[in-house]
């Protein structure tokens, strides 16, 4: 492996990390409030590509310029959270919280059956393709080889701005405080008078928004097609189990290594490359079973 | 009080004698016999309170047994391939299972499907072994040394699914009410105390993980025999998740629940796919959060209602109320774990 190829699997691993991370970070943070493993985040994050390619495409089609892309992908993402993800708790996982695990996880993968004949009943089955936001920012020539601005600054660098805000949001602000006490201990929340319920249905819209963003991100980069879905929330769950379910800096670490860890086996050993990820999760889980940064948690008799 | 023993023997013979009543149900029926011994694998797990999102795997490792013994000497046999792609989906249970009783609930779940993920993998990658995404066709085997067309073939087949259907429900009841079988259930309600009787939870787990990778294994080997190929997509975590579905739908936990699940849910699929193609996932999935939202016990949660209310009904009349309702309450109890 040269010098060139190696800076190719560095770069593409980053770019593909930074988009993980994203889904990842939604999933972590729901399941860290409201203990529920939500496997309908992948359609959200299919959703999200789609919403932001038609969107994108509709508005480039009408001749505005292409700088517009970037505030519709976010958009875009806003939209997911509240007109998908909101509905999703009101409707359906207000009413189960108090079920056992196993439907708390049956119900998400219905509502991921639902999701996936919904967006090929709204987009149809053939791909789509829109990179005005990739073309609009070119190339740049790190040490002999061209990459794309898009996925090389700007994909880590809303990543970065995602982990800093989700960290100062939640440290910082009352907002985030609150989503706080409520994960650490739900009952005595509830009883110093804070609205549970609210705050679950605001973690589940910025949780779902962010799946959203991952996708509209993801979607200059990539054709988007059914299926999509499936294949990112297997993933994701590899990164929040490696991570440490609920641990948001970690997930950005988990992503990074698994990013890596796949963009490598794609260019030494390119058979491996869909098997990376879970040897990855597999070998942490081996040594620590909570998770690269998961706490044990007090056994209760 | 008789028409909960008649209705299960009247449905038993309705299916047995689907090949002459209704023959275009015959290979429906056999595909959904089979997904009904597997997700009896699910069905056990879940009485452990572990729910595996992965148990395809032993679904597929059993399914691609019998398509690379096939062509070899030792797999011209039906029941022989049978009991050799058992074997391999047990062993292979028992070397993963080694790894995942270490784990619980959420973990549990994801590790499996870690693993399946892998299988799965390796079999669309690997292609020059596993034939890839096209998967590998599955000869015809022969049954106790005779060669069958294909018509007397599936009408043997179906009868060979059915008998291991009631074969292994009725196993996995004995093994449910077996001195193990009962340690195996503490672990869903007190693994605490489990430890304090000084079993070792890990061991008990490992025992009843291996028996419901083997049940796996034997509804893969009739499924591949029956569509005459495999594809990695056998092993693809959604085939999981439609276990679990399945075990949801028919009653959490139920013996009986898994091939009544597993039926409903065939025929409501391939309906759904010949009538609604577009929204069959659609369909399938509203159905099952309706069940989850207002019926958690299952089909057989709600047979058993139907059943307790018609008892109660005919002893009301013979009786004062008092006692009655003292007594559905402890029918219904006991009538759960049928």
């Amino acid at each position: 492996m040269n010098a060139q190829l190696f800076l190719l699997a560095l770069f593409d691993g980053v770019a593909y990390a930074a988009l993980v991370f994203m889904v990842a970070v939604g999933l972590t943070l729901i399941f860290g409030v409201m203990r529920i493993l939500n496997v309908a985040h992948g359609s959200l994050y299919a959703i999200g590509a789609y919403l932001s390619v038609s969107i994108v495409g509709a508005v480039m089609a009408a001749g505005f310029a292409p700088i517009l892309a970037f505030p519709l992908m976010l958009i875009s993402a806003i939209l997911v959270g509240v007109l998908v993800g909101g509905p999703i708790e009101w409707f359906l996982l207000r009413r189960i919280y108090h079920k056992p695990e196993v439907l708390q996880l049956l119900v998400t993968f219905a509502v991921f059956m639902i999701l996936e004949d919904v967006q090929r009943l709204v987009w149809g089955s053939q791909p789509y393709f829109e990179a005005s936001a990739l073309q609009l920012l070119g190339n740049v020539n790190v040490f002999g080889v061209y990459y794309t601005v898009y996925q090389l600054i700007v994909l880590p660098l809303v990543a970065v701005i995602v982990l800093i805000g989700l960290r100062l949001f939640l440290r910082r602000t009352l907002n985030g405080k609150l989503i706080l006490a409520v994960t650490e201990d739900r009952e005595m929340a509830q009883s110093i008078g804070i609205d549970a319920d609210k705050v679950f249905l605001v973690t589940f819209i910025v949780g779902a928004a962010l799946a959203g963003l991952g996708g509209a991100l993801a979607s200059p980069t990539t054709s988007v097609l059914p299926g999509m879905g499936a294949n990112m929330i297997v993933l994701s769950f590899a990164v929040v189990a490696t991570a440490g379910l609920g641990n948001i800096e970690g997930a950005a670490v988990a992503a990074l290594l698994i990013g890596l860890g796949r963009s490598f086996a794609v260019y030494l050993f390119p058979e491996l490359q869909v098997l990376v990820p879970y040897l990855i999760m597999l070998l942490v889980l081996l040594i620590r079973p909570e998770g690269l940064f998961g706490t044990v948690g007090a056994r209760k008799i | 009080m008789q028409a909960r023993k008649i209705v299960p023997a009247a449905l038993v013979i309705a299916v047995a004698s689907v090949p002459f009543s209704a023959p275009w149900l015959q290979t429906l029926l056999t595909i959904a016999l089979a997904k009904g011994i597997s997700v009896l694998g699910v069905t056990l797990l879940l009485r452990a309170g572990q729910v595996s999102f992965g148990h395809a795997l032993y679904f597929a490792i059993a399914a691609y047994a019998v398509a690379f013994l096939a062509p070899t000497a030792l797999g011209g046999d039906l029941i022989l391939m049978l009991a050799v792609a058992t074997a391999g989906a047990t062993l292979s249970g028992l070397v993963v299972g080694l790894f995942v009783v270490r784990y619980r609930g959420i973990f549990f779940g994801m590790l499996n499907l870690a693993f399946s993920m892998i299988f799965w993998s390796i079999l669309e990658k690997f292609y020059h072994y596993t034939g890839g995404a096209d998967g590998i066709h599955v000869r015809r085997p022969m049954i106790v040394g005779i060669e069958l067309e294909r018509e007397p073939f599936e009408f043997v087949l179906f009868y060979v699914a059915l008998a291991g259907s009631i074969g292994l429900g009725w196993v996995v009841i004995r093994f449910l009410s077996s001195p193990i079988g009962n340690l195996f259930c503490t672990i869903k309600t007190n693994e605490t105390r489990l430890e304090y009787l000084g079993m070792s939870p890990r061991g008990t787990l490992l025992v009843g993980y291996a028996v419901s990778a083997a049940l796996c294994g034997v509804g893969g080997a009739i499924m591949a025999v029956t569509q005459g190929i495999v594809t990695p997509e056998y092993a693809w975590w959604i085939r999981s998740g439609e276990m679990v579905f399945i075990a949801v739908l028919g009653g959490a936990g139920s013996v009986s629940g898994a091939f009544v699940g597993a039926i409903v849910y065939e025929v409501v699929r391939s309906y759904a796919a010949a009538f609604a193609a577009d929204v069959w996932q659609l369909i399938l999935g509203s159905f099952l959060l309706i069940i989850i939202l207002f019926a958690p016990g299952g089909l057989i949660g709600i047979y058993n209602a139907a059943m307790n209310r018609l008892a109660g009904r005919r002893r009301d009349a013979g009786r004062p109320a008092g006692p009655v309702r003292g007594s559905a309450a402890a029918n219904e109890h006991g009538a759960r774990h049928d």
